[in-house]
């Protein structure tokens, strides 16, 4: 069993109304509190060399379905093009991975529960798996060379970097998939 | 943010007003959506016209539409009354209290998505005993006035929601699986008083009725 004592995870907060937090950010480090993992919150602005350097994980949190600030705020997300770590993009999050390497956003809206299938094994997920999704776009992963699409196809519900230890849901797994979410602590 | 409050007169939607206000948003109106039918699964039915004395309470105006209650069609009720809401008081926003139900949480998401407005759920996924504790540090004073699960009673109308009512619900979460925060409908809460009221509500009255383990209790207030 990976020691988990030693983790200190970087969430990113990219929601540009504070009362989102509690509904994006707060779920997300509940489920780190009940693992007793350690993190922190920093805003998408805010993220320094400092907080990238003694973190050893990013979870890139999602936020409402009316936001779009952080979509015309990219370059603060510059860093991730020479990260190591490993880090998790959820749903915005995912976008913001795709955007940053050469990804093009498309509008699509799906909300609720939904069957996707895991064309093999994510985080902990596989096979046919009911996820909580929440987003008016998307980005297909399966135009960008760098990345392996695991479920979803051209509207991309999963995907793994090929080289980094990079990964991104559409889907929230604060949301019924917890399991995901300590799969990528254990990474 | 002009903020619609998704008010059903419990705990959840004004403990998840109160946050938008301490957020620095402006609550313009609460929104009521009163059903008929008993067994609705969206919309919480006992006392629900109590709503309008809370409204006063808070010095806050008060949409409300009836429904039938019917599955999904209800639906199209409550959007009317975000639509009206929306018009009268220029929302920029609504908040609501849903705390772990996707089907409320889902179809409320897609109409404010519809109508282009912001939706916020500040308890969402929040741990239902953690959500019952800030109720009593933030000075809420919330009664039970239906219970609909095994093994409660009519015994427990009228509890107040205390430390006491917490280590209650946390015996029973452990040996029935009762949601300690009531959101699988296992009881229904009403807020006699919270940060956001100008003045306390009383309780003047109080009717039973029931069976077994489903009772509610109708009150007046003054």
């Amino acid at each position: 069993m990976k020691n988990i004592e030693n983790e200190y995870v970087l969430l990113v907060n990219i929601c540009e109304e504070q009362l989102h937090t509690y509904e994006f950010v707060n779920p997300i480090a509940d489920i780190l509190r009940a693992k007793k993992i350690n993190f922190f919150v920093r805003s998408y602005k805010q993220i320094g060399a400092s907080d990238l350097d003694k973190c050893s994980k990013v979870i890139i949190c999602g936020t409402s379905l009316s936001d779009f600030e952080y979509l015309t705020n990219i370059s603060f997300f510059s860093w991730l093009s020479d990260f190591d770590k490993p880090v998790l993009g959820i749903c915005g999050g995912m976008q913001i991975m795709g955007l940053v390497f050469g990804g093009k956003l498309k509008r699509k809206t799906e909300i609720g529960l939904f069957s996707e299938l895991f064309t093999s094994s994510f985080l902990g997920l596989s096979g046919k798996t009911d996820v909580y999704h929440l987003h008016n776009a998307y980005i297909d992963f399966s135009l960008l060379t760098d990345f392996k699409v695991f479920a979803g196809g051209k509207v991309s519900q999963a995907v793994q970097h090929l080289t980094k230890p990079f990964y991104g849901v559409l889907f929230h797994p604060e949301v019924r998939q917890k399991k995901l979410l300590e799969q990528f602590i254990l990474i | 943010m002009k903020l619609g409050v998704l008010c059903s007169g419990g705990k959840d939607s004004l403990y998840a007003a109160y946050l938008a206000k301490k957020a620095g948003h402006e609550l313009a109106c609460l929104i009521s959506v009163a059903s008929e039918n008993a067994e609705s699964l969206m919309f919480h039915t006992p006392n629900i016209n109590l709503i309008a004395q809370q409204a006063q309470a808070m010095n806050i105006p008060l949409i409300m539409v009836t429904t039938k209650g019917k599955k999904e069609l209800e639906l199209i009720d409550l959007c009317k009354a975000i639509v009206q809401a929306k018009k009268k008081y220029g929302l920029g926003g609504v908040v609501s209290g849903a705390v772990g139900s996707v089907y409320q949480s889902s179809r409320i998401q897609k109409i404010c998505n519809d109508l282009n407005i912001t939706c916020f759920n500040p308890l969402w996924q929040k741990s239902q005993l953690e959500l019952l504790n800030e109720l009593i540090s933030n000075s809420f004073e919330v009664i039970i006035v239906g219970v609909f699960a095994y093994p409660l009673d009519a015994g427990w109308l009228g509890k107040k929601v205390d430390k006491a009512f917490i280590s209650q619900m946390r015996l029973l979460e452990k040996k029935y699986g009762i949601n300690p925060a009531g959101e699988g409908g296992e009881f229904e809460s009403l807020v006699l008083n919270c940060p956001l009221f100008k003045k306390k509500l009383a309780l003047v009255n109080r009717k039973i009725s029931g069976e077994k383990y489903s009772w509610v209790m109708e009150v007046t207030l003054a």
